[in-house]
């Protein structure tokens, strides 16, 4: 086999799919197939007879690649999870990236081990992008909690907005808490008084 | 004292529940463990969290330790089961289509009678019946390949066994993708519940002890913490023996339908604590003794019996040599350390750690350390015997 090894990315999010196949691509990837949908999925990957088939760990259809590891599996080439069984490091590597890859037994592993390594490369990009928008909900979410807190206080003490900050941080340094937290416990409780 | 972090995998299922139990009622806590529990996306990626450290212990499909030990599937591992956390608990549902032509064929979807069911299913059938299960190492798959099998069909051959990951079952139901599945609760009910068929036997129909779940653990891990394994098994057992008690149904309900856990109604999630099922679209109900046990019966002992039974069978369908699975199964599941685990409690444990599979037909007095132990029906439908010590 001296052809550049062909792949399928299993993946719904249309705008991912692309980032993903173009690293792939660039890392010298031929065939390179999306499948969006997920129903019949092992069919729709043996249609493709690919070497490499990529998915997200969290995707819950990665169960259905499962089956492609068995002697009845819908494709002619029976398939392993990653290059060689005993790369322990490239596998981990790869499921704390978020990624999981089925490649087909025989592939030589320097042939391989590009593709992998785009693909661990472009799903950490995709786990911090997340992992980024997340802290920023959190801390939009906080951040009104926090107003709140600060809007309860100066109502109930007559005291000004800095004051009022002022007294979280206190509360909270002295509990060992964050101000976020305080402020949280006060708003929901401070239901109970009105 | 502080008490020891051990990070359990779970998947959002009603059978998740003696680790939610365990949690959340304080068992964990009285043996000095704090569980951190976490959902996963689909039983391959609870089994790599499994088998790379990312956790220490996994709800997981009875037959996957037992398939690691054969060298099958996607991750090089050894798992090993330390109890049994449920027996019994899946459904066979059928689309609406294939409901209506058993109808027509006269069947009354009795909910219980497995021969008669499967020779309906079988005529009512074109073609080669395509059957949805959750995993492809699971006793979903086992049971149907063992009920189609035992009424003349040729397996695998003969059928259509498809991966489809369970929220998708529904779907794969309606959009004709499968004509039947065998899932785990609550997706069954959901399925009857949007409409989209009927639910045609419970799984323990087909064989009345079947092991559904387990709790799993990476053989390395077990072997450099004897004491947090046994600490964990009987933090679990507590909460099998809490589970066993009708009185606490409710709450355990309650406590699967938060977020953390299925986020989903507790209506839906007490059907299958209760054995109270709605079968048809139209709402006619069917109850099941022994419809999912977590602790009547030793159902938490780990029977190297049953072991064998899954290598058995996994070797038969993959060729695989029948005895040395079956001595490859046999160390997987832990009767030792459930034994060890269990000994300072009052629990009363099976003399024996195989018996003949499928050999008890009725509550039966068994010989245990104490004398007080009963176990319950474990029949397989046709009156088949599996016997674990295999002769060739």
């Amino acid at each position: 086999m001296s052809s550049p090894p062909s792949i399928v990315v299993v993946e719904p999010d249309a705008d991912r799919a692309r980032l993903i196949a173009e690293a792939l691509e660039v890392a010298g990837a031929a065939a390179i197939h999306i499948i969006g949908s997920e129903s019949s999925l092992a069919r729709a990957i043996a249609t493709h007879d690919p070497d490499v088939v990529l998915i997200d760990i969290t995707n819950p259809s990665r169960d259905v690649l499962e089956e492609l590891t068995l002697a009845s599996s819908p494709l002619e080439r029976p398939v392993a999870m990653f290059v060689d069984r005993s790369d322990d490091a490239l596998t981990r590597a790869a499921i704390e990236a978020g990624v999981s890859a089925y490649v087909v037994d025989g592939l030589r592993p320097d042939r391989i081990r590009p593709i992998i390594d785009a693909a661990i490369t472009r799903f950490q990009m995709f786990q911090q992008m997340r992992t980024e928008l997340e802290a920023t909900k959190r801390a939009l979410e906080e951040r009104k909690i926090i107003d709140r807190a600060k809007g309860l206080i100066m109502k109930a003490r007559g005291v000004e907005e800095e004051e009022a900050y002022a007294l979280l941080r206190r509360a909270a340094m002295d509990q060992g808490k964050r101000v976020a937290e305080v402020a949280e416990a006060l708003v929901s409780t401070a239901g109970l008084l009105s | 004292m502080s008490a020891v972090e051990i990070r359990a995998g779970f998947i959002p299922l009603v059978d998740c529940a003696p680790l939610a139990i365990a949690h959340e009622i304080g068992f964990a806590e009285e043996e000095g463990l704090s569980l951190v529990l976490s959902s996963a996306p689909s039983w391959s990626a609870l089994r790599d969290e499994l088998a790379l450290g990312q956790i220490e212990a996994a709800h997981m499909l009875a037959p996957v330790p037992v398939a690691m030990a054969l060298g099958l599937g996607g991750m090089p591992a050894q798992v090993d089961a330390l109890a049994v956390l449920s027996v019994n608990g899946n459904v066979v549902g059928v689309s609406k289509d294939l409901a209506g032509k058993l109808s027509a064929l006269g069947h009354g979807f009795d909910f219980a009678d497995a021969s008669r069911a499967g020779l309906a299913l079988m005529r009512a059938t074109e073609g080669r019946l395509r059957i949805g299960v959750p995993f492809p190492f699971s006793m979903h798959a086992e049971l149907v390949y063992y009920w189609l099998a035992a009424l003349g069909m040729t397996v695998p051959q003969g059928l259509d066994v498809r991966t489809v990951p369970p929220p998708r079952m529904a779907d794969a139901l309606a959009d004709g993708e499968i004509d039947a599945f065998c899932v785990g609760e609550p997706w069954g009910s959901i399925a009857v519940e949007g409409g989209h068929g009927a639910l045609l036997l419970p799984g323990a129909s087909i064989w009345a002890g079947a092991p559904e779940k387990v709790l799993a653990a990476r053989r390395d891990w077990i072997a450099a913490h004897p004491g947090l394994s046994e600490q964990l098994i009987r933090a679990v057992w507590r909460a099998q023996r809490w589970l066993a008690r009708p009185e606490n149904l409710s709450t355990a309900s309650d406590v699967l339908a938060r977020p953390a856990y299925l986020n989903m109604s507790a209506e839906i999630i007490e059907r299958a604590l209760t054995g109270h099922l709605v079968v048809t679209a139209d709402g006619q109900q069917r109850r099941v003794a022994g419809f999912l046990r977590f602790f009547d019966g030793a159902a938490g002992f780990p029977w190297r019996s049953q072991a064998v039974w899954m290598a058995d069978r996994l070797a038969a369908r993959t060729g695989l040599d029948r005895l040395e699975a079956a001595l490859a199964a046999r160390s997987v599941y832990r009767a030792d350390l459930y034994r060890s685990a269990l000994a300072p409690t009052m629990a009363d444990l099976p003399g024996a750690s195989e018996k003949l599979e499928g050999a008890i037909l009725e509550v039966t007095p068994v010989a245990s350390q104490r004398g007080t132990l009963m176990l319950t029906r474990d029949a397989f439908f046709d009156g088949a015997v599996f016997d674990p010590d295999l002769r060739d």
